[in-house]
Parts: C-alpha cells; structure tokens; sequence
C-alpha cells in the first residue's frame, strides 16, 4: 500500500478521478456554490432597491408602507440574507480577484481565504445589524 | 449534407464569440467599483433604516448621496446583468429557452438600472428645499 509499491505496478496505480465524481464536501466547493447563490440573492436585493426608489418617488405614504413592510419579522429576515450576500459575496470576490492576478492559489491559502469569506460574511452582517442596537439611535 | 464538408469546413465557425474579454474585465471592473459603493450603500442603509421619509428626502438631496445612488445602480445593474447571463448560459441549454431568459435579464437589468435612478433623480431634483 506504500507509494513505491503503487508505482511499481502500473495496473495497482489509483487513477486521478473526474472532478464530477469527488463528492467530499469541501470548504472551496461550498465558498464557490455560496458566491454563485449569493449573487441570485443579491439580484433580488438589487429589486428590493428600486422598490424603495419608486416607494420614495410616490410619495410619504407609500415610502412609509414600503419602509414598514422592510421593517415586518420577514421583510428583517430578507434583508438580515441579503447583508450577509453583500459581505460574503464581497469578501468572496475580492478572493477572486487575487485569483485573477494569479495569487492565493495554493491548498492551504484557498482553504484559508474561503473560510474567512465565510466568517468575515456572516460577521459583518451581524456587525451592520447590531450597530443600531450599540449606538442606541434607531 | 454535413457529411459532404471537410474537417476544417465543418470547425470554421466554432469558435469563440471574441467578445469574452470584454466580459471578463467589465465584471472585474464593476466589482472593483463595487467594493467602496456597497460599503457605502450599507452605511446608508443604516442611516435611512432609522430615519423617516423626510430623512429620506434630506439625504437624497445632497449631490454626493443622489450621485453615489446613481453610480451603485448602474455598476450593481451592470455587474448583475453579466453574473446572471454566466449562470442562464451555464445551466440553460435549450436555444429558445436560453435566449428568452438572457433577454429578460437584459430587461430587467436596464429596467431596474433606470426606474431607480429616475427616481431618485425625480426625489433630487425636486423641491431643492433643505
């Protein structure tokens, strides 16, 4: 079973497998597969945005309707989603452009940089949400 | 009749588009410009989140907020325009099918791109009170 004995002989030698037939859950798979769902997500946020410019174009009441409607347990629980999309898809981006300028490419950085998107999205959203609470204002 | 053409007959025309790279660097681009417009955009989503419709007015009445409003519409539209186009060429192969939906998301891109920053320019420009 050693590696000299497996490249003694050809046939006993493990052959690489198609990427399709890995199926470990790996931390790079799902940061890729997050990145791709978050955008979808973000694409819906981008219409919660231009729901909000026609609501302030209407008008005081159907911007304050708007507004409570963002406001309601699930218009909190879209947004709290698409504050985590923002930060994680940011995060995650900004990886993708060191990959881009040929950085961060090794096993190990990969790992790392993938589960800091992660943390980082889920943080700073959490941050964004708790701040108000902080500073007492709202 | 395909049978009757040559090898090289019948790669001709295979190829890529040539319009990748413009693709490529667009994305790069408006995802660069998109890092310092969502930080702000989040900030003023804070700001707003607390205030009233007249806050909402007031804020939208400085340049710099209706003009950075303006810019994150057009990068976030233009940036989503090209991700969700990847995602309908990824997954969407029936021809019909695919080009329907890419023309969707050509409309509801440049819809959402331009309801928003008529909006806002309507909120804006108008009054100039405050």
């Amino acid at each position: 079973m050693t590696r000299s004995m497996a490249e003694a002989s050809p046939s006993a030698r493990t052959r690489p497998l198609s990427p399709f037939l890995i199926w470990r859950w790996h931390v790079t798979m799902a940061a890729s597969i997050l990145h791709r769902a978050t955008g979808v997500a973000l694409y819906g946020g981008a219409l919660i945005l231009v729901g909000w410019a026609l609501a302030l174009a209407s008008g005081p009441g159907g911007y304050v309707g708007y507004m409570s409607l963002l406001a309601s347990i699930p218009g909190r629980i879209v947004l709290f989603g698409v504050t985590v999309s923002v930060f994680f898809h940011m995060a995650n981006g900004i990886r993708h452009l060191f990959w881009d300028a040929g950085k961060g490419f090794t096993l190990r950085t990969a790992d790392r940089t993938a589960w800091i998107a992660l943390t980082l999205g889920l943080v700073a959203a959490i941050a964004v949400w708790a701040m108000p609470l902080m500073f007492g204002g709202y | 009749m395909a049978g009757y053409r040559t090898p090289l007959g019948r790669a001709r025309g295979l190829g890529s588009a040539k319009h990748g790279v413009g693709h490529f660097i667009g994305q790069r681009v408006s995802a660069v410009a998109l890092i310092f417009l969502m930080l702000w955009a989040v900030w003023s989503a804070l700001v707003l989140a607390g205030g009233s419709y007249a806050t909402a007015l007031l804020w939208l009445h400085y340049p710099v907020n209706a003009a950075l409003l303006a810019l994150t519409a057009v990068a976030a539209f233009y940036h989503m325009q090209l991700g969700m186009r990847v995602i309908v060429e990824d997954y969407i192969h029936r021809p019909a099918t695919k080009a329907v939906l890419l023309i969707v998301n050509l409309f509801v891109c440049y819809g959402g791109a331009a309801l928003t920053i008529v909006c806002l320019l309507k909120v804006a420009l108008s009054g100039g009170a405050s």
